[in-house]
């Protein structure tokens, strides 16, 4: 093994890595900002002036802040509502016997194998005024609701599409668990319930967490869903960006926008993942 | 009279029997070891009374109660498993408070007795430390703690000492062997380890397959083992195959003398003797002539391997301080009759 080769192989082989990184998501990251920063003319276009206007206009416009804060909220809750559902399914999947373990995976796992578009159109035929949710409704002889064109209606679509994400890394996690353990609780005096709450759950919590960080991150995002099942009034960052580039034609504040919301996760994500270390480093090995 | 008792019990996974008919009955405060060798059965045979493994037939009673079906956390009994099972997200004194505290004792007392139990495994400075951060003797002493900080009536022990030098281990049975006497925990135990089985217990079952062969006090059970394998497997054991004739053994042309009746001529049968009942003689005055192929000396005494007519026979001798014959020396093999076993040997079915 020569010296000369040891030295360059390294940078070889990150080479290829490096430039796609740096041509698709460094390079085209960069612009954005700088975009964000150019002054726009409603009749002449994009001008090549420095501006901070953009970033002053969203921060003061109510209606930016609006659509900010439903963007937050409504991926917390679709993150709280897939932790809740999410960890006892997969606990429950890990208890299963094979054939049917195999079956039920593939039955969590399988939408991934849909377009969002899609499965955000179904969602549109179910909730619709006479989709099959409100035909229900009304022969058990309720009234009709409204479900498409809500919040609720984005969180289910959300829910639906991000449950794998969540399912895995905790089903993954319960995998490592030695069943013994749980038993040893057990033997101890411990009911199912506390050794689960005591033994279990502070075990997969890591898997749980890092689940919340994909969920979240890609909730906050997500364009199909929100964009199909929110109608044209119900935006979300995503949605709110889109809106600027192809429909305002303003690129300036469209970035803007995108660069706000991708410093807003990052700062979300950075700070949940220093809880998920700490608590890494107490739990596991 | 019986405080432990299994009738029946049995496990069978697919076709497979991992336990089958197991009938003990334990007395309260008893030492009862399970001996036999890997895959036979014993964790399986615990697990059942644990409640942790279902059995497919059979029933479990404790006290006077049935408990087959009732669910662990019920059955109150400190069990130390085989993987240790720690919680790793515990530190080791919550390991071994976890018990009092899903009984509900108070702080105070729970303090003081985590630490006293920690002092009594050699773990005291340990108490603030993670599982991950011990080493494989120091996680077994903290299960072992964890299972008798609360003073169980019934202590299930899947080899419990396993992993620890032979110093430690010898001092954790004598622990182990002291609070059973003192607080009278009955006490059953797994163990491959023969030499630990007879130290340690008033009875050893003698598991095989996932049966039981023999149950008895170590004592009768290593003098009068009831099958070949058993005897093989607990303490060694010389074997000689030979026929019965006129009225002795006769082995490669050697007759040896026999107190044996009822024996047919002709009849094919083993003796089999343990080496610490053999003694070596100069050649010529002994019931058999035979060379020294191998020694060990293994400290307390010396085993010898002596190629003889009849095969290589184990020979152990205890260290008087003197150097023994060596390798090559022709040396006699007498012993006296009484320690001698015959055996018939099934026509075909030489076990
Ligand atoms: N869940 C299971 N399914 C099928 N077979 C099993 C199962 N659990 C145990 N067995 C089988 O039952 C037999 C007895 O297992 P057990 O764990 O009781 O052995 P053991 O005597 O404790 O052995 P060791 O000394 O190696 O721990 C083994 O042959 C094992 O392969
Ligand atoms: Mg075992």
């Amino acid at each position: 093994m020569s010296v000369g080769r040891s030295a360059a192989t390294p940078f070889w082989l990150v080479g290829p890595g490096g430039l796609l990184f740096l041509g698709l998501i460094v390079l085209p990251l960069v612009l954005t900002v700088i975009l964000s920063f150019h002054v726009y003319d409603h009749t002449t276009g994009i001008k090549n002036e420095f501006t901070l206007a953009h970033y002053a206009a969203v921060f003061s416009d109510d209606y930016y802040l609006g659509i900010f804060w439903r963007t937050l909220r409504l991926a917390a809750l679709t993150t709280l509502i897939c932790a809740v559902i999410g960890a006892p399914e997969a606990y429950i999947l890990s208890r299963m016997r094979d054939p049917w373990r195999s079956v039920f995976l593939l039955v969590i796992i399988g939408p991934l194998l849909v377009s969002v578009v899609v499965r955000a159109f179904g969602w549109s035929m179910l909730l619709g005024s006479t989709g099959l949710v409100n035909q229900t409704l009304q022969a058990l002889g309720f009234d009709s609701v409204r479900l498409l064109y809500t919040e609720t209606a984005i969180v289910i679509a959300l829910v639906h599409v991000m449950l794998p994400f969540m399912v895995i890394p905790v089903w993954t996690a319960l995998q490592k668990l030695d069943p013994m353990v749980e038993a040893a609780a057990w033997s101890l005096g411990a009911s199912h319930f506390t050794a689960l709450r005591r033994v279990v759950l502070p075990q997969v919590s890591l898997g749980m967490l890092s689940g919340s960080l994909i969920v979240f991150g890609l909730s906050a995002s997500a364009f199909a869903i929100p964009g199909l099942l929110g109608g044209r009034r119900l935006k979300m960052a995503a949605t709110l960006v889109y809106d600027e580039y192809m429909h305002e034609l303003n690129w300036p504040l469209g970035a803007t926008i995108a660069i706000i919301v991708l410093a807003a996760n990052l700062v979300i994500m950075l700070a949940y993942n220093r809880v998920i270390e700490t608590r890494a480093r107490k739990a596991l090995g | 009279m019986s405080f432990l008792t299994l009738e029946k019990l049995s496990k069978i996974y697919g076709d497979f029997a991992a336990a089958r008919d197991i009938d003990l009955s334990v007395a309260k405060g008893e030492f009862v070891s399970l001996l036999g060798p890997s895959g036979c059965g014993k964790t399986t045979t615990l697990q059942m009374i644990a409640g942790l493994v279902e059995p497919t037939t059979g029933t479990i009673t404790l006290d006077g109660r049935d408990i087959t079906r009732q669910t662990p956390n019920k059955r109150g009994l400190g069990i130390v498993f085989q993987s240790y099972a720690l919680f790793p997200h515990m530190t080791v004194a919550q390991n071994v408070a976890f018990g009092l505290e899903m009984r509900k004792v108070a702080k105070a007392e729970r303090d003081e007795r985590v630490a006293t139990m920690l002092g009594l495994v050699h773990l005291g400075g340990f108490a603030e430390r993670y599982p991950r951060q011990l080493s494989g003797g120091q996680r077994q002493r903290v299960a072992i703690a964890r299972a008798l900080v609360i003073q169980p009536p019934v202590l299930l022990l899947d080899e419990p000492l396993s992993n620890l030098d032979a110093k430690l281990r010898e001092e954790m049975q004598f622990e182990l062997r002291r609070i059973q006497q003192r607080v009278g925990t009955t006490t059953i135990m797994v163990t491959h380890d023969q030499a630990e089985a007879l130290s340690i217990s008033d009875r050893v079952v003698v598991m095989e397959q996932g049966r039981m062969t023999q149950v008895d006090a170590p004592y009768r059970l290593y003098e009068n083992p009831a099958t070949p394998f058993i005897s093989s497997f607990v303490g060694k054991m010389n074997r000689l195959d030979g026929a019965w004739r006129k009225g002795a053994m006769e082995i490669a042309g050697i007759a040896l003398p026999a107190e044996t009746s009822g024996l047919s001529e002709g009849q094919a049968i083993a003796l089999s003797i343990r080496p610490e009942k053999i003694a070596l003689k100069p050649a010529g005055q002994g019931r058999l002539d035979g060379t020294i192929a191998n020694r060990f000396f293994l400290g307390g005494s010396w085993l010898f391997t002596v190629e003889t007519a009849a095969g290589a026979i184990l020979v152990s001798a205890p260290n008087d301080g003197e150097e023994p014959a060596r390798e090559g020396t022709k040396v006699a093999l007498d012993w006296a009759l009484a320690s001698q076993r015959i055996e018939p040997l099934a026509q075909g079915a030489a076990a």
